[in-house]
């Protein structure tokens, strides 16, 4: 994988981030854990959220972390390229949305 | 990856041999090395050596035929296999249990238990005797010929608690685990059972599905799952059930075959080792069952049994020797499979154990 700059096996490294700083790593690691506990949201719910999150970031660990987690937690593959969609959409909308301010531009610009 | 048709003794394949199960077993691990050994892990945790606490349960395997070759099965079951109890066999069990009223429950496995031709008989002396009688019961067997389309009516009638097999409330996940066209007669057999009272508010008739992941991942909490399941499978076909128990696919048989061919064995394995859990592990459920194979030999589980591990030497090998006293004295047989049953929230035949 020297080829790379993504390696799978770095994800289970996650926690290392911690080494050069532990006092934010620490912190930051009992927050995450603390967001994906179940509370006014499903644990089931909270990971399709993060693996829609995962795709609009383009994050490989991500995408693979929480493919992992969504089937453990349940989710079927209807619901998970759902979420995916919603991403999609997101992204794409918020693309496509500006093209309202390139229409106002283009007012201002032209006679 | 479509399902074989034949068993894997069939196929003359090298996972049909207990011995080279064990030999892949014991050589796990990642690039940093092996994986701690079992009772290693427990000694950390001083419950080495693991020892019964009371065993209360018989669970009786009749035979590895099934009508199904499900793409996991720990048995490596199918309809090619002919090994199942004999009623001679069958008698030997209910002699141990007469001498041993602490084995309130009696929970009977395969295969297809109800392929076996004395499995009424069986059932019927069980329940003669007074004890609980679970039967784990594949739901398709119910529509395979109508000599079984009965069954929830015999099940009613000895007050059988029914234990059965639904990895997923969809088609395509439950297809790929156990066959084509499996969801659609399960669910036939669900309403069948529920027809008859089984799950509903109010009756006295048990009925408990098992959910077990379909590929290499873990089992999400039985609670949540359990909502989950409740809602689909009354929004979608309206069934009820009382319970889903959530358990974990341990690395035997079918299911080390497909870790090993899907290139999952080393992560998955990761897994379980990982997520090792002290309280889940006193709690394994060989601290209060002890399993009795379709010859008569006796083991510390059903997992054991198809690794061919049976009790420690020294004490009772057969029904015909049963002797619970003896046997709840001794240690339990260990081996890196064992991780499944401690990982998480731990897995049993009843489910989650913490």
């Amino acid at each position: 994988m020297d080829n790379t700059y993504y390696n799978p096996a770095d994800l289970k490294k996650f926690g290392n981030i911690s080494e050069l700083q532990p006092e934010m790593g620490r912190k930051f690691f009992d927050y995450y854990g603390e967001v994906f506990k179940e509370g006014a949201l499903t644990e089931r719910e909270k990971a399709l959220i993060a693996l829609a999150v995962s795709h609009a970031v383009q994050c490989p660990y991500c995408i693979d972390a929480y493919t992992s987690d969504c089937l453990e937690k349940g989710a079927d593959e209807n619901q998970m390229m759902e979420a995916v969609h919603v991403a999609a959409a997101i992204k794409g909308g918020a693309a496509l949305v500006h093209g309202v301010q390139m229409m106002n531009k283009i007012k201002d610009l032209t006679m | 990856m479509p399902i074989p048709v034949k068993s894997l003794k069939a196929q003359h394949h090298p996972f049909a041999n207990p011995a080279f199960q064990l030999e892949v077993l014991q050589h796990a691990g990642t690039e940093e090395g092996d994986f701690p050994l079992f009772g290693a892990k427990l000694q950390e945790h001083k419950l080495y050596p693991l020892q019964p606490t009371g065993t209360s349960i018989l669970q009786v395997n009749v035979g590895k035929m099934c009508n199904q070759t499900c793409r996991h099965c720990h048995v490596d079951a199918g309809p090619d296999r002919k090994e199942i109890m004999t009623r001679d066999t069958m008698q030997l069990c209910l002699n141990a249990l007469a001498k041993s009223p602490q084995l309130s429950t009696v929970d009977l496995t395969g295969g297809a238990p109800e392929m076996n031709p004395d499995f009424r008989w069986f059932v019927e002396e069980l329940s003669a005797m007074g004890r609980q009688v679970i039967v784990r019961c594949n739901l398709t067997i119910i529509l395979a010929n109508p000599k079984y389309h009965d069954l929830p009516e015999f099940f009613k009638e000895h007050r059988v608690q029914v234990v059965s097999s639904l990895p997923y409330f969809s088609a395509s996940r439950t297809d790929a685990q156990r066959g084509d066209g499996v969801f659609e007669k399960s669910i036939k057999a669900l309403q069948m059972l529920n027809q008859v009272g089984y799950g509903q508010e109010g009756s006295d008739l048990e009925l408990n599905l098992v959910y077990n992941p379909s590929g290499a991942f873990l089992p999400a909490s039985q609670k949540s799952l359990e909502a989950e399941f409740k809602r689909r499978l009354k929004s979608g076909y309206d069934i009820v059930f009382n319970s889903l128990f959530c358990i974990t696919n341990l690395p035997v048989s079918r299911y080390l075959d497909y870790l090993v061919e899907s290139g999952n064995y080393s992560s998955y394995m990761e897994k379980l080792v990982t997520a090792f859990n002290p309280v889940a592990a006193a709690n394994v459920m060989c601290r209060n069952t002890i399993s009795v194979g379709w010859d008569g030999g006796l083991y510390d589980c059903d997992f054991n049994q198809m690794l061919e591990l049976k009790v420690q030497p020294g004490t009772p090998q057969h029904i015909r020797d049963f002797d619970l006293t003896q046997l709840d004295q001794r240690q339990i047989m260990l081996n890196q499979h064992c991780y499944g049953c401690t990982a998480g929230a731990g897995s049993s035949c009843g489910g989650s154990t913490t």
